[in-house]
């Protein structure tokens, strides 16, 4: 079991697709008593299993609405399964949307701090990491700028500046690298291999199906919420390539 | 379990103070009065309210303006953390849709914003009773305690509205009636023997009589309340507590598919 970074058992996701959204007591007792009140339900995930091996880089590949998201989420928390059980071993920093919880009318400076909360850091780690993070960014110049004036890549890198300033046991990347200029990709790029290189297990989503194999040990292939196949990147990726 | 949460609430602490210091930065940078708007909103209320009913429904409250104003306090922190409560998951969906963060952050956010509110406002109380020359008593320094009943019963209520509107949205409108039902339930501004025995009994069962009462007794009556009335306050706040947590707890994993 100590090898084991992260362990999905029989995960089910399904979700209610009521047509339209029934949100107050109103219509809720209006369709009660018209008998209405029927949900279609979707099924996002299908009794989905699979064990990452710490130090490993695991990818998830498959077409758009195929549930790759949907699985992140529900590895780093955000989402419960309705059935089946995850369980994590240590700590996880997700990069799924960079600079979420970013408040656009305080200043670079603030969000950082803020930002860096969210993500369950404390003040005193934020402080002493508060440099490297702004030479990351390279955004020395706008601090106290509020970020409503910033570009879309500007955020992008602050926020990636802040998710990887950690080095989590376990880090989830959700088709981020395709932020900010080449430069930059480049520089992410060279931050996770570093920290592979240092043993941090990695899950990637990515349509990118070269950049997969290149980086990966292991891919998931997932279909309409099931899982079509596991297993060595070469193969699994050869297959993807080829249907 | 239960160390679990705690280790887990430890760790987000510099995330709920730093909500509440955004909160009050935003409201206190804002406007041009800044935090004398929290002192002069219940004066300038306590003005009109006091006019009001010594002139025209000929009130003889002794010392009516600080008989008021503790009651306002108390009635308008309640209802104004119950209802930045009710909003705060909503207004939170693009954060709990991205992060994992324990959503419980948020109410609790809005019941700590309004509770410094309050003591900037308890300075209002301070500055009527040294203009009036009510004395101030060696009980009035027990503030602290009726306002921690009231803090953990507000609590227990905005966790059970918080997680009601993210299902039914029309919740905040039926609040608003509520509310106001609220108000005429609980002794702000009239004096309590102008109430008929049955009325006197139906009070009983209103939590915020039991914490007004007690305040003023502190404040105004020069005397500390006995222990079966912090027994009655303590048992409303941990019940209504009890029933907000455990239903939170229980609805907080669907919020994300309603929000």
């Amino acid at each position: 079991m100590e090898n084991i970074a992260v362990s999905v058992k029989n995960v089910t996701m399904k979700f209610n697709m009521s047509k339209e959204k029934v949100d107050n007591i109103k219509e809720y007792i209006v369709k009660l008593l018209k008998r209405q009140l029927m949900y279609t339900e979707f099924t996002a995930l299908d009794d989905i299993s699979f064990d990452v091996k710490k130090g490993e880089v695991f990818g998830i590949v498959g077409l758009n609405g195929s549930g790759k998201s949907t699985t992140l989420k529900i590895v780093s928390g955000i989402l419960k399964p309705t059935k089946g059980s995850v369980q994590v071993f240590g700590t996880i920093s997700p990069l799924i949307e960079l600079g979420a919880g970013f408040d656009h009318d305080l200043t670079a400076r603030e969000n950082i701090f803020l930002n860096g909360y969210v993500l369950g850091y404390s003040k005193d780690y934020i402080k002493e990491k508060f440099d490297s993070i702004v030479e990351f960014s390279e955004l020395e110049e706008f601090l106290d700028v509020p970020i409503k004036n910033f570009s879309s890549g500007m955020i992008a890198r602050l926020g990636f500046a802040i998710a990887t300033v950690v080095r989590p046991d376990i880090l989830i990347v959700d088709e981020i690298l395709s932020v900010g200029d080449y430069k930059f990709q480049e520089k992410c790029e060279k931050r996770i291999a570093d920290m592979m290189a240092g043993g941090t297990t990695v899950i990637i989503v990515s349509h990118s199906i070269e950049q997969i194999q290149r980086l990966c040990d292991r891919v998931l292939w997932l279909e309409k919420g099931k899982m079509k196949e596991l297993g060595e990147a070469e193969y699994v990726c050869g297959k993807y390539k080829n249907q | 379990m239960m160390k679990e949460n705690f280790q887990n609430f430890y760790k987000y602490r510099y995330l709920l103070f730093d909500l509440v210091i955004k909160d009050l930065k935003i409201k206190y940078r804002r406007s041009v009065l800044g935090f004398a708007w929290s002192i002069l909103n219940p004066l300038l209320m306590m003005v009109v309210i006091t006019a009001v009913f010594q002139n025209v429904f000929k009130s003889n409250i002794e010392n009516f303006p600080v008989y008021y104003l503790t009651g306002y306090l108390f009635f308008s922190f309640l209802t104004e953390a119950t209802n930045m409560s009710m909003r705060s998951v909503m207004g939170a969906a693009s954060l709990i849709k991205k992060v994992y963060i324990p959503k419980y952050l948020f109410p609790l956010e809005k019941c700590i914003f309004c509770f410094v509110n309050m003591l900037l406002s308890f300075v209002a109380v301070i500055i009527v009773m040294l203009v009036l020359r009510v004395p101030i008593t060696p009980t009035f320094f027990a503030f602290p305690i009726p306002m921690l009943y009231l803090f953990v019963f507000t609590v227990g209520l905005s966790l059970f509205l918080a997680a009601a509107n993210v299902f039914f949205r029309d919740i905040e409108h039926l609040y608003g009636v509520f509310t106001t039902a609220w108000m005429y339930l609980t002794p702000i501004f009239y004096p309590m023997e102008m109430l008929p025995d049955f009325m006197t009994n139906v009070l009983r069962f209103n939590p915020l009589y039991h914490y007004v009462l007690y305040f003023r007794a502190i404040v105004l009556g020069n005397h500390m309340p006995d222990l079966h009335s912090n027994l009655v306050c303590m048992g409303f706040s941990l019940i209504m507590l009890i029933i907000g947590i455990a239903f939170f707890k229980k609805k907080q994993d669907k919020f994300i598919l309603y929000i």
